[in-house]
């Protein structure tokens, strides 16, 4: 075992999420906190979203992923007591928080933290997670890889492409790809309505004529060396595609964007328990997960649209972390939510007793002037659609702690074109 | 008749525009805010800009972005302007990397930075470590 280090706390990942974290912790007087990322840089994802439209719930003006990391970036150095450590990878974390780390400049660390912050954000799906049929040529990208490589080392892929999944990442990339001169002849939704935001549709997609086919997918994939064409076929509503109905689009590029899982290595060598429906930690009102001292935030606990509100989330853990050191939070009282009708997801799972709790929740299927309801409290909700997160801020009186939980479902709305 | 949709809020609704001899007939607007926003698109669409810029002596690419919204037909003639441009190092975020791009009067500026050498990196390394 390396020798030991002890500090008071221990941020896993730099993106926006350990940084807001870290920031908090320290404004809320924590003293040693060691900040830590694999990665060279700061930000996260951030440095590859070029695009603007960040910020403007947090800081109320509209910048690009790389303005918004650095005004944290800037943030980070006020505090003397927060260490960054770039290029240096978690390996273990124990329920009793020993952090073992490596890094080419100091081998094997290990840090003993009174708290632990996992903020590893999220990676995409794979391609072999989706099994499309046909050959394995070259020219088959995730959506965010590619930007990495379009945004940050300037790279080309080819000079047409077909796009796979509608969420905004994909919408993002067709717009890039297209000011970049790559003509991108379509994006492909499997289902009857895209994950992104109007915006993103209207701005990314309209904007250039680059025609959006709902319910459709790639059934086959074409080339010998590089991506030749491919095969789309509309669905049936089963998600079966209708081979008589397929199409080709010649293409070299096909990029892929069907989603983002939270990274959770770590998470399950702890021992935390992980929520099916978002992929990550289980965390109550303080965004402690099921281990005592272990903390989650940001897109490791729920793949958020808006880095605003994984800045935001994390300095209420940030802060949390701050106080459970302290002892300030002791055994609790706490009720589990449980999602109803049209509900996917919600965040935090567990709701302390007594604390105003803002939700994160997730419906199902789009539906229109559907009501809210959480526990005693509504709200009206003209639009829901599975692509935008619905805010309730849940106070102490909208629980009934007889109950035994805290049910969360939108009643009464109508299903939209 | 053009149909455009709203994306002033998350409700998106499909406004249909007519040129009608008072000026622009605009339906479907939920609110008062979707006339404004058909209005502005049916006479001066403005977009925001971003997009990358090559650095000399670097593998890493600079962000940039215009610094206020340019009319929508001049996007093109600005990728083009932009994809001619290398900057030499050192740039500090905020900077001005071209006046008046595509004759728009607007400026294109830097997202990130870059600190000499030609190595892309936001500072971080003048951070402390233990
Ligand atoms: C491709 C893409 C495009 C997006 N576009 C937008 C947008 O347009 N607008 C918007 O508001 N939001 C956007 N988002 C969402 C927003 O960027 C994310 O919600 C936000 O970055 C999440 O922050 P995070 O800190 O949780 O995760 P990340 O930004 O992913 O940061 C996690 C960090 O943890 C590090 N890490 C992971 N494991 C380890 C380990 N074992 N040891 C050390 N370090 C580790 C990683 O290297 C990374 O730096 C986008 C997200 C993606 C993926
Ligand atoms: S018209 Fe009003 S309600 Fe409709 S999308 Fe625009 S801002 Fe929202």
């Amino acid at each position: 075992m390396p020798k030991t280090k002890a500090v008071d706390l221990v941020v896993v990942g730099a993106g926006p999420a350990g940084m807001a974290a870290a920031v908090a912790a320290a404004e809320a007087g924590v003293e040693k906190i060691i900040l830590l990322e694999r990665q060279a840089e700061l930000g996260g994802i951030l440095p590859q979203c070029i695009h603007n439209g960040f910020g403007l719930r947090y800081f109320k003006e509209e910048l690009t992923g790389p303005e918004y990391a650095h005004r944290f970036v800037q943030e980070l150095k006020k505090h003397p007591g927060l260490k960054v450590k770039t290029e240096t990878m978690v390996v273990t974390i124990t329920p009793d928080r020993k952090v073992v780390t490596t890094s080419a400049t100091e081998g094997l660390v290990c840090y003993q933290a009174g708290a632990v912050i996992l903020a590893m954000g999220c990676r995409e799906r794979p391609r072999g997670a989706i099994n499309i049929p046909g050959t394995r040529p070259a020219g088959i990208y995730t959506a965010g890889s590619l930007q990495y490589l379009m945004n940050i080392e300037g790279f080309l892929p080819g000079r047409s492409a077909v796009i796979l999944g509608s969420g905004d990442i994909g919408l993002i990339m067709a717009r890039r790809l297209t000011l970049e001169g790559v003509r991108v002849k379509a994006v492909l939704e499997l289902m009857p309505y895209s994950n992104g935001l109007n915006r993103n549709i209207v701005q990314c997609l309209e904007d250039f004529q680059i025609p959006l086919y709902l319910s459709h997918t790639v059934t086959e994939i074409f080339g010998e060396k590089r991506v030749e064409k491919v095969r789309v076929a509309p669905v049936d509503k089963d998600f079966k595609p209708i081979a008589e109905k397929g199409f080709d689009l010649s293409c070299d590029t096909l990029v892929l964007s069907v989603g983002l899982i939270p990274e959770n290595e770590l998470s399950l060598q702890i021992g935390v328990e992980l929520d099916p429906a978002t992929g990550g930690p289980v965390v109550d009102s303080f965004y402690q997960t099921t281990v005592e001292g272990i903390f989650a935030c940001g897109n490791v606990a729920l793949v958020h649209d808006l880095v605003d509100d994984v800045s935001t989330e994390s300095a209420l853990a940030g802060r949390a972390a701050a106080a459970y050191l302290k002892g300030e939070i002791k055994t609790k009282r706490w009720l589990p939510v449980k999602a109803g009708r049209n509900i996917r997801s919600i965040v935090p799972q567990r709701i302390v007793v007594g604390q105003t709790t803002p939700l994160y929740i997730r419906a199902r299927y789009p539906e229109r002037n559907a009501t809210l309801h959480v526990g005693d409290g509504q709200t009206k909700q003209q639009v829901v659609s599975p692509g935008e997160t619905i805010y309730y801020t849940l106070k102490p009186e909208d629980i009934r702690t007889a109950d035994g939980w805290v049910e969360v479902s939108l009643e009464g709305g109508r299903v939209h074109d | 008749m053009t149909e455009l949709t709203c994306i002033v809020c998350p409700v998106g609704c499909r406004l249909k525009v007519e040129q009608g001899k008072e000026g622009l007939k605009i339906i479907g607007n939920g609110c008062r805010r979707g006339v404004a926003y058909a209005r502005d698109e049916m006479t001066a669409p403005k977009r925001m800009l971003t997009a990358v810029v090559q650095v000399a002596g670097s593998e890493r690419m600079l962000p940039v972005k215009t610094e206020t919204a340019i009319p929508k037909a001049k996007i093109y003639a600005a990728m083009e302007e932009i994809k001619a441009i290398t900057v030499s190092p050192p740039v500090m975020i905020g900077q001005v990397i071209k006046e008046n791009l595509a004759e728009s009067g607007v400026p294109l500026v830097a997202t990130g930075t870059i600190a000499g050498e030609g190595c892309f990196k936001p500072l971080e390394k003048s951070l402390g470590s233990e």
